[in-house]
């Protein structure tokens, strides 16, 4: 058992990083917050966020160094914590066949509000896993990680992000316990409406890397050397899809290939980035939405030109934000460095549920900021931490 | 026999070393991991495979099969790597 620390009720936020977890807790008015010392020194801590259903249960997906992957779970609201039993794991292959090893988990969500104990995960090889233990043991979902088709879905151990290819955003549609989506980078976004027994590309819509799905209509000439689209594979790269609060079918994804929405039942998504300034443009990691808002979006873009630097564009930090649902965007940096080389990675924004609602966003240069009026004003509200690599607002009970 | 734990590992055991029997360095480990749940699997991955960066040493020589037989009496040695930054 590892010793944490306790969080209040109200208010958090959760800072995951390459090295610990951290947790920042605001006064009343959010005009000042207190850093925590640091839970699990030393660990790799992906993504850690509080189970809404209960909110006292906090789970962490953790590599330390050259050692294992694993989840730890508290149940008293960080006090203590409790290693997973059977952390994510593929099975065994028979002798003489290569099986796949689990390099890290990536992504933890909660179940369904009437699932209590049910929990999914996505890791680094791509799969998806769930608990319905509450988190501490896990097993692999077959209708997709065994999926006849699945090295055709997902991207080569070997290829993808610098820290492989992953599984991420995992969204559970409130309304209706048996529909899901997730996101591949690379790969795309996947629905199921079977509560997980079959899945099916959601990418209609989507430019990739290498191809555009206009290009390969009718009539329309395709680039010199462009390839014909195709729904799936791993070319698709959605860096962050989220669901919205107020409206569970309005999904906004900011992907490698700029900012887009879907309002299911529609099939195809709408790229709505083509409405940032040209000079800014629409790509980025993070994709921020307003808790009752649905038209209320924010991103973080960085520079996808030349080499990628994956900063912001002109070393200018900003926030954009849209508030008719993409069809205009509005510069927010009041607060923000007017020179600063940001990366800002895709679980490192979160959006609390007060009045008016908080934003936040982590740096890779181990800075926290908060905006408490709905971005309007900025401020630093953490320093000098470690890489982060998730920031969530939670609301412990 | 006697298990020799690497200091990331000894938030598992509480010492740094243990006692764990077996005809073999699979049965140790697994030994280790019904008195220290979970301690196995940030040894070995689901493949039955040392993880890079794990080194286990028998009597002071380096052991690279989990079914290397084992006496009773050998000392075993666990070894992480701490390279990276």
């Amino acid at each position: 058992m590892e010793q944490g620390i306790a969080l209040s009720a109200g208010l958090s936020i959760m800072v995951a990083t390459r090295k610990g977890l951290f947790f920042l807790t605001p006064d009343e008015s959010r005009s000042s917050w207190s850093l925590s010392e640091p839970v699990f020194l030393g660990h790799i801590i992906n993504h850690a966020l509080l189970d809404p259903r209960d909110g006292r249960t906090l789970l962490a997906a953790a590599r330390t160094g050259h050692l294992g992957p694993t989840i730890f779970r508290s149940q008293d609201a960080g006090a203590t914590w409790q290693e997973a039993q059977r952390p994510p794991a593929f099975r065994t292959a028979p002798e003489g066949e290569a099986g796949q090893v689990v390099s890290h988990t990536f992504f933890i969500s909660p179940g369904h509000p009437d699932e209590k104990d049910v929990w999914f995960a996505g890791t680094s090889p791509q799969a998806l896993w769930t608990s319905t233990d509450g988190g501490s043991t896990w097993e692999g979902i077959a209708g997709f990680n065994d999926h006849p088709d699945y090295s055709k879905r997902t991207e080569d151990p070997q290829a993808g992000t610098p820290d492989g290819p992953i599984l991420h955003s995992i969204l559970v549609d409130p309304l209706d316990a048996n529909h899901m989506y997730f996101a591949l980078s690379g790969g795309g976004v996947w629905e199921t409406t079977d509560h997980c027994e079959s899945w099916s590309p959601l990418n209609q819509g989507m430019s990739t890397p290498l191809a555009d799905p206009e290009a390969d209509e009718e009539g329309m000439e395709r680039q010199p050397g462009s390839l014909h689209w195709n729904e799936i594979g791993p070319d698709h790269d959605p860096h962050s899809v989220v669901m919205h609060p107020a409206d569970p079918n309005l999904l906004y994804q900011q992907n490698h290939c700029g900012i887009y929405r879907i309002s299911r039942p529609e099939t195809t998504w709408t790229r709505i980035g083509n409405n940032m300034p040209e000079d800014v443009g629409d790509i980025g990691f993070v994709i921020g939405v307003h808790p009752r808002d649905a038209n209320r979006v924010w991103v973080f873009p960085m520079d996808g030109t030349d080499v990628w630097p994956r900063t912001s564009p002109d070393g200018r930090p900003a926030i954009f934000e849209t508030r008719d649902g993409g069809m205009s965007w509005l510069r927010r940096d009041k607060g923000l460095p007017k020179r600063g080389w940001y990366t800002v990675k895709r679980q490192c924004m979160s959006v609390d549920d007060g009045e008016p609602a908080g934003v936040y966003f982590g740096t890779t240069s181990g800075e926290v900021w908060a905006s408490v009026d709905e971005g309007e004003n900025w401020s630093n509200i953490a320093a000098h931490l470690p890489e982060i690599y998730s920031v969530e607002a939670v609301t412990v009970r | 026999m006697n298990v020799f734990i690497p200091q990331p590992l000894i938030s598992y055991t509480g010492d740094r070393c243990v006692t764990a029997t077996g005809n073999n360095v699979d049965d140790v480990l697994r030994d280790l991991d019904k008195q220290f749940t979970g301690i196995r699997f940030r040894i070995v991955n689901e493949q039955n495979q040392i993880r890079p960066h794990v080194r286990i040493f028998v009597d002071g020589e380096q052991e690279f099969s989990l079914l290397r037989k084992l006496l009773g009496e050998e000392e075993l040695v666990i070894v992480q790597a701490l390279s990276g930054g």
